[in-house]
């Protein structure tokens, strides 16, 4: 079903209570003999968010938290088991079913997070560059072709001189770099970015992160901009949800984030990172550590945690609701506890 | 008298395709009880630095030249079985993974109790004694039923805090910790460097921490050295080099990590790459992407110098050239 | 051409094996074995199944070197007067095709289906490892004389062409198995390497991500096992010649040669037989060591 949905203008994308849940049982003859039961992970559970054209949501979280999930949700990488998403008013895991699916895969692209991993290493870069562009079928000449493709690499700083060569011969910055030439190629609206800069030195993750900011602007690119780390994501996003073991706890504008942080995951988080420049406040130690996705805790999954835990949180989960211009997902601040 | 010195290393690594020089000439010395932090980009040498000084270069990387020395005495040149007591009992370690770092088929308290009695003159029964103590100190609850579990059964955060109780085990004098926290969950990450540093101070060890995240070392260290192509770009105390950089790589690096607590809308960014060990330019390593180098730079390679409250390996502070510093 | 072979002469590998003298001496001696069998035609002395050229009276001559040999049988002669000599550089043409194509036929069932299962998963996948797990339990020669005794009771005039396909079939159907293994292993990991998956975001088909992303980069541990596969198929496809299922007399294999020397053995005709035995070690020998070098100088690359 293609039926479009009513949606506000200037938004590209929309999630509503997207979910995925991981079959991790044991196989069937274990099960059997061995009397174990079904283990099933709610990696992702109900996350809703909005993403108007040309801006960057950030999704941070620490490990378990199912950030990487929903990018690959988003891609069409899996199929969610509960929920929907909305391209430009489509449902998009609709219409990836059908042969219109292409179309869709054109417009959104993905750059992931390892540059060793993320190129074929038997295939030179003209090749893994050029590839979308024979897929889709956009350019059938094999000269018009490389010329394409010598523009991409220019795009990124690169040259295409570079396009002979195979990846192992560049290095991670380099190669981040072609991925990023790769996913431009069919000139999507919308490229999810899973920590595509978390492998990189610093010094060139600066490279990176500016050429991103600058493509962006130039050519009107949607993002989201998964990360754990929240100085980056400080610099490149506009808005940023904060998630924690499957569930969005906090959705926020940046500056409205980083200035006043209502959740107290977020402020634990906010308070945990070592800092370069000596602010003189106190720290509060985290408790604890992140628990098990398997067998997460009931209610509030951040309760046995929270410093300011009770008992409706132990027992429910909370809602994410809208609070003075920000998405919240807390007892304790819809009771205007803190 | 300093604890570690180390004089004029040099490291090399002997290939088909001719001899790299990974380490070239690095002098560092570390106080008892310090905490030196060594930072720098992959391939800048630091974990190096700590596997010479541990005795664990991988062959066939070799010191070729410098000395390394532990409260005055030579360690570089031991033989295998000599730099086995020391490690240890004198030098404590901590690595990256803290997965591989534990034994999987023994218990914690096995591993622990075993390096206590083999470096220090105590009975079974009193090295367990301590073997408790230390995972309590640590923040390891529950220890006295805690020690007879295996490592799979702790979660990533504790098995690095039982990790820190192992190289701590033998009361050594100098910890060596190669980036102990980038394979942690940021608010575990928090609570490790706090451990980290304050068992350390408790107990008098001094510390080596290498690490590429800048943050973690402004949190802990009283000094830090910033590496660079096989070679020390600037050292000195840690505010000072993180707020007034002598060195222009450190100022470049420091002005390209983003910052939690301000916006900006481009980070500054050093082009081009760390050179390669094979490629490494003439004089200074830097100068091909130094934004004020000039003709010296390119001729002679400079020595760390006095520039500031900082020493830095750079022309511009060359107090006899008389050129602006 | 010339620059691709020069560029593998300066690589890692050509490196590795100009290092390796056991490499080197096994690549001559292979290469020398296949030269003569394919080219039998012209380098062999005699053509000992042109039973034109065949003289009774020269039967059973001892080598050349032995009293009563003569130099133009440098090995002897057997029992029809056919030249050992010969008989070794077209047994060994037989021996080596058999062992050639059911290598060739053995990676690309075994290797398609290894990607099949890797890539699909699921039941595929749990289907493929259980036929794998049967044909295993299965003693290798076993299946093969059953294939082999099948074929023959079911076409009792059968053409010597036909037995040599049958005998080729058989060994296939019992070596595919590794590679499927290999490659369903190799498949699962790179499945989910981010190269495959930013092919499958982009909407490459399954079946082109399969031949053009993952095939190329599972195939180092293949050729391995196929280098050595060659001699242990050529070593099987003798020992169903000597069993008599094998190759033909009418156009023998080094086995048959085994066999039909081997009645004479204790006459003390031992040269029939032992020959063509020396042969075959030496072909598979070499194959081998070729395989052991390749393992061990794809293997730093590998990991």
């Amino acid at each position: 079903m293609t039926a479009k949905k009513v949606t506000s203008v200037g938004v590209l994308v929309q999630a509503h209570d997207l979910a995925m849940t991981f079959d991790v049982s044991p196989p069937w003859l274990n099960r059997v003999i061995e009397g174990k039961p079904r283990l099933l992970l709610n990696a992702v559970d109900g996350v809703s968010f909005e993403i108007e054209k040309g801006k960057t949501l950030a999704l941070v979280g620490e490990s378990g938290c199912g950030k990487s999930t929903v990018a690959r949700l988003l891609v069409g990488l899996y199929e969610p088991t509960r929920g929907d998403f909305t391209f430009d008013g489509q449902d998009a895991h609709a219409a990836f079913k059908t042969p219109q699916g292409r179309q869709l895969r054109r417009r959104i692209q993905m750059i992931f997070q390892d540059p060793y991993a993320s190129l074929n290493p038997r295939w030179i870069v003209e090749d893994i560059v050029g590839e979308p562009l024979k897929e889709h079928g956009l350019i059938t000449d094999e000269a018009e072709l490389k010329v394409r493709v010598g523009e991409l690499l220019k795009s990124v700083g690169l040259s295409p001189l570079d396009g002979p060569k195979y990846p192992h011969q560049f290095s991670g910055g380099q190669r981040q770099r072609i991925s990023i030439a790769r996913a431009l190629a069919t000139e999507p609206e919308f490229l999810v970015c899973d920590e595509p800069t978390s492998a990189l030195d610093v010094s060139v993750q600066a490279q990176v992160l500016n050429i991103m900011k600058d493509l962006q602007r130039e050519r009107g690119l949607t993002y989201l901009f998964i990360s754990h780390n929240l100085a980056v994501v400080r610099h490149v996003s506009d808005q940023v949800g904060v998630m924690y073991l499957g569930r969005l706890v906090e959705l926020a504008d940046k500056q409205t984030l980083f200035a006043s942080p209502k959740h107290p995951y977020t402020r634990m988080l906010l308070d945990a990172i070592p800092k370069m420049h000596d602010t003189g406040q106190a720290r509060t130690p985290v408790q604890g550590e992140v628990p098990n996705p398997l067998n997460p805790p009931t209610g509030c999954t951040f309760h046995p945690r929270c410093p300011h835990v009770n008992d409706r949180c132990r027992a429910e989960r909370p809602e994410l609701l809208t609070i003075a211009g920000v998405k919240i997902a807390c007892h304790a601040v819809q009771e205007n506890r803190i | 008298m300093s604890l570690l010195q180390v004089k004029n290393l040099i490291v090399e690594f002997p290939g088909r395709r001719g001899t790299l020089r990974a380490l070239d000439d690095i002098s560092f010395d570390i106080a008892p009880g310090e905490i030196l932090g060594v930072v720098g980009e992959s391939g800048a040498g630091k974990s190096l630095t700590g596997a010479a000084i541990i005795g664990l270069l991988e062959p066939p990387g070799r010191i070729v030249g410098g000395q390394i020395l532990l409260e005055g005495e030579r360690i570089d040149n031991l033989a295998y079985e000599q730099m086995r007591h020391i490690r240890g009992r004198k030098i404590g370690a901590i690595f990256q993974d803290p997965l591989t770092s534990l034994n999987p088929l023994y218990t914690v308290g096995q591993q622990l109790i075993e390096t206590i009695l083999t470096h220090l003159p105590v009975s079974a029964k009193e090295a367990r004694r301590r073997a408790i103590s230390l995972l309590e100190d640590t923040g390891i609850s529950a220890a006295e039923q805690r020690i007879e579990h295996y490592p799979h059964q702790f979660s990533g955060g504790m098995r690095q805090r039982v990790v820190i109780a192992l190289a701590l085990a033998a009361e050594p004098r100098l910890i060596v910790a190669d980036e102990p926290t980038t394979a942690l969950d940021v608010s575990i990450q928090a609570q490790i460097i706090m451990l980290l540093k304050s068992i350390c101070k408790k107990r008098g060890a001094a510390v080596m921490l290498i690490t590429h995240d800048m943050g973690v070392i402004a949190e802990t260290c009283d000094r830090v050295a910033v590496m660079y192509a096989g070679r020390i770009a600037e050292i000195g105390p840690v505010h000072e080099v993180i707020n007034h950089p002598a060195h222009p790589y450190t100022e470049g690096l420091m002005a390209a990590i983003p910052d939690i607590t301000i916006d900006r809308e481009r980070l500054n960014q050093i082009d081009g790459a760390m050179p390669r060990l094979n490629a490494i330019p003439p004089g200074c390593a830097f100068n091909p992407r130094c934004p004020k180098v000039f003709d010296r730079c390119t001729q002679d390679r400079p020595d760390l110098m006095p520039a500031g409250a900082t020493r830095a390996a750079c022309w511009l502070h060359d107090a006899h050239a008389g050129v602006a510093g | 051409m010339k620059s691709a072979l020069s560029r593998l002469w300066d690589s890692d590998i050509g490196y590795s094996f100009r290092t390796s003298p056991v490499a080197m001496a096994a690549a001559v001696v292979a290469l020398i074995c296949i030269f003569c069998s394919v080219f039998a035609g012209f380098v062999a002395p005699h053509n000992p199944f042109d039973l034109t050229t065949l003289e009774l009276s020269d039967a059973r001559l001892p080598p050349a070197w032995s009293a009563g040999g003569s130099t133009k049988y440098l090995l002897g002669t057997d029992d029809q007067g056919r030249d050992i000599l010969s008989a070794l550089m077209y047994g060994a043409r037989v021996s080596l095709a058999v062992g050639f194509a059911s290598v060739l036929l053995s990676v690309v069932f075994g290797v398609g289906l290894g990607l099949l299962a890797g890539f699909y998963g699921g039941w595929i996948d749990s289907a493929l490892m259980r036929l794998c797990d049967v044909m295993l339990s299965f003693p290798a020669i076993l299946v093969a004389l059953l294939i082999a005794g099948v074929g023959r009771a079911l076409f009792p005039n059968a053409q010597d062409s036909l037995a040599l396909g049958v005998l080729i079939i058989s060994i296939t159907l019992t070596g595919w198995v590794q590679y499927a293994r290999t490659v369903r292993g190799s498949t699962l990991v790179e499945r989910n390497k981010e190269y495959v998956q930013a092919a499958r975001v982009t909407g490459v088909t399954p079946m082109r991500i399969m031949r053009r992303h993952v095939l190329p980069n599972v195939m180092g541990p293949v050729l391995v096992l196929a280098t050595i596969q060659v001699a242990t198929a050529i070593i099987t496809e003798a020992t169903l010649s000597f069993l008599g299922v094998g190759a033909p007399p009418t156009s023998p294999s080094l086995g048959t040669l085994i066999r039909i020397g081997n009645d004479y053995l204790f006459s003390g005709e031992w040269w029939i037989t032992v020959f063509p035995g020396l042969m075959l070690v030496t072909i598979s020998l070499s194959v081998n060591l070729l395989g052991d070098w390749l393992r061990d100088a794809l293997n730093p690359r590998l990991r």
